[in-house]
């Protein structure tokens, strides 16, 4: 679900697409877009205070065979959460799920990862080396 | 007396296709795309996200697109946009210390775990205008180096270790929101807290100036600024967990101020802090120095300042209320003008009948009439 919800629209309908026909499956909730309020901690660590809200899409669908899946994630993007249900339904399969995070997960989160590291990178490079003058003192 | 007045519906029709005219301004340039937006005017985005208090960068994008880039403007169509969500939920409180840094710097340290992680940032730039910008010139990418990942340690952290920094005590217990229940004076920290983080980014700029310069008497370190992503978790009533639902991009800063002791608290550091939508290193710094100033009175100081008067800071930080007061004045207010257009005008014959003469010359008008009396 973590990735699934990290993956960006594109992505995820693209890699849907290409899973073939969609299994058929009906809607029990959603897709639908509203708020969750964004909590940090005091300090950092302290106690929770609210920072702002957000906008979120959640979906919960229910398969022919009688699996259901949820999703939620951050944006107004009610397509990608309910592609995600669909696949977090497909999952409830423990056999279908080895094969799913293989072949479908496995891969978005090998691009997340790199997008991830490419930017860590970036910034490694703006890392402060200090070095101490010699004072012309001794 | 309330009057009720009807008029002016075409001219009001006409204006608002005026104005769309003329947001629009010349057809031959290329219309603004939200992408052009969010992208290369990216910290505008994040101001309105963190003002209008709503991370939804394609929404704040529109709404600059469609305020002809008024900030404020476009704060209040996101505040008005909110207003039509259902709220779901809460997020767990998120880890900052996690966060994918993209910039990281310590005014206190020199050598700290993690380095002085520059990023993307206006310092030491030297502020010239470019004049290639007139242009679309081709930007190489950004350089990269390689090595392990080092885990960012957080100052607080560095400190505490010590034990000579005040320490978080997390609390139990639901923080309040100002967003569902009406502020009451005096606030907790934590609503304090989120009335700051939405607060307009020039009046906590203009306050946290003034506690420098001596009003409250602040000498801080700026102990810690990072900017990055965090993961967002919202727990799943149906699942019974709670999962990854997206990352946001946080700016966090935590100032450190010298703290002489209390018969309660040794000599120690004390903090503030900011947590911002987007990356805002100047407001999270303000809102910083705002939060310390706040806390007069938690620590026995004396509240000499504005910036530690909680009720004065915190009714006046946010720029939707302020616009919508300040604003309103331009609003019909014919029937209370002549009343006070009445009333001076007796004031005014009473005092120059006091005095014998007319203080200033008076207009023909009125002139006629006394002749005629």
């Amino acid at each position: 679900m973590r990735v699934l919800a990290l993956s960006d629209a594109e992505t995820l309908r693209s890699r849907y697409a290409a899973l073939g026909a969609e299994p058929p499956h009906s809607l029990l909730r959603g897709p639908e877009t509203g708020l969750v309020m964004l909590r940090g901690r005091i300090g950092g660590t302290g106690e929770a205070f609210n920072v702002g809200e957000a906008t979120v899409t959640r979906a919960t669908v229910k398969l022919a065979d009688g699996s259901v899946g949820h999703a939620m994630a951050l944006g107004r993007v009610p397509e990608k959460v309910r592609q995600a249900a669909v696949i977090d339904a497909l999952c409830q399969d423990g056999a279908r799920a080895t094969l799913i995070d293989a072949e479908f997960i496995a891969p978005i989160e090998q691009a997340l990862a790199q997008a991830d590291e490419r930017r860590r990178r970036e910034t490694a490079a703006t890392r402060v080396d200090f070095f101490t003058l010699v004072r012309g003192e001794d | 007396m309330y009057v009720a007045v009807k008029g002016g519906e075409a001219a009001i029709d006409n204006a608002h296709s005026l104005l769309a005219d003329r947001r629009r301004g010349d057809r031959s340039v290329p219309s603004l795309t939200l992408d052009q937006i969010a992208e290369q005017l990216a910290l505008g985005v994040d101001r309105v996200m963190s003002e209008g208090s709503l991370y939804d960068r394609r929404l704040a994008a529109l709404a600059i697109k469609q305020s002809r880039g008024d900030l404020i403007e476009a704060i209040f169509l996101v505040r008005a946009y909110r207003t039509t969500l259902p709220r779901f939920g809460h997020s767990e409180p998120v880890d900052t210390g996690a966060m994918a840094v993209e910039r990281r710097i310590s005014a206190c340290y020199k050598d700290l775990p993690g380095g002085q992680l520059l990023g993307p940032t206006f310092d030491y730039t030297h502020r010239l205008l470019d004049a290639e910008l007139e242009g679309d010139p081709e930007i190489p990418a950004g350089a990269t180096r390689d090595g392990p990942p080092e885990a960012v340690t957080r100052i607080a952290d560095i400190l505490g270790a010590e034990g000579l920094i005040e320490e978080d005590f997390p609390a139990t217990g639901q923080p309040g929101d100002i967003n569902q229940t009406p502020m009451e004076f005096p606030l907790s920290r934590a609503m304090r807290l989120q009335s700051l983080s939405r607060g307009d980014e020039g009046f906590l700029l203009a306050l946290g100036y003034s506690t420098q310069r001596g009003y409250a008497r602040s000498h801080p370190f700026a102990g810690e600024i990072r900017i990055g992503e965090v993961e967002v978790e919202v727990f799943l009533p149906e699942l019974g967990f709670a999962v990854a639902v997206g990352r946001v991009k946080l700016t966090e800063c935590q100032m450190v101020n010298q703290f002489k002791g209390s018969a309660k608290a040794p000599p120690q550091f004390t903090r503030g802090y900011g947590l911002v939508f987007g990356q805002s290193e100047r407001k999270a710094m303000a809102m910083a120095l705002c939060d310390r100033a706040l806390r007069a009175q938690e620590f026995g100081e004396d509240v000499v300042a504005p910036a530690q008067d909680e009720e004065f800071v915190v009714s006046h930080c946010d720029n939707v209320q302020a616009t919508g007061f300040v604003e309103h004045l331009k609003l019909p207010h014919y029937v209370d003008f002549q009343a006070e257009l009445g009333l001076v005008r007796t004031m005014r014959a009473e005092y120059e009948a006091g005095l014998g003469a007319p203080a200033v010359e008076t207009p023909p008008t009125i002139e006629i009439r006394e002749a005629a009396e």
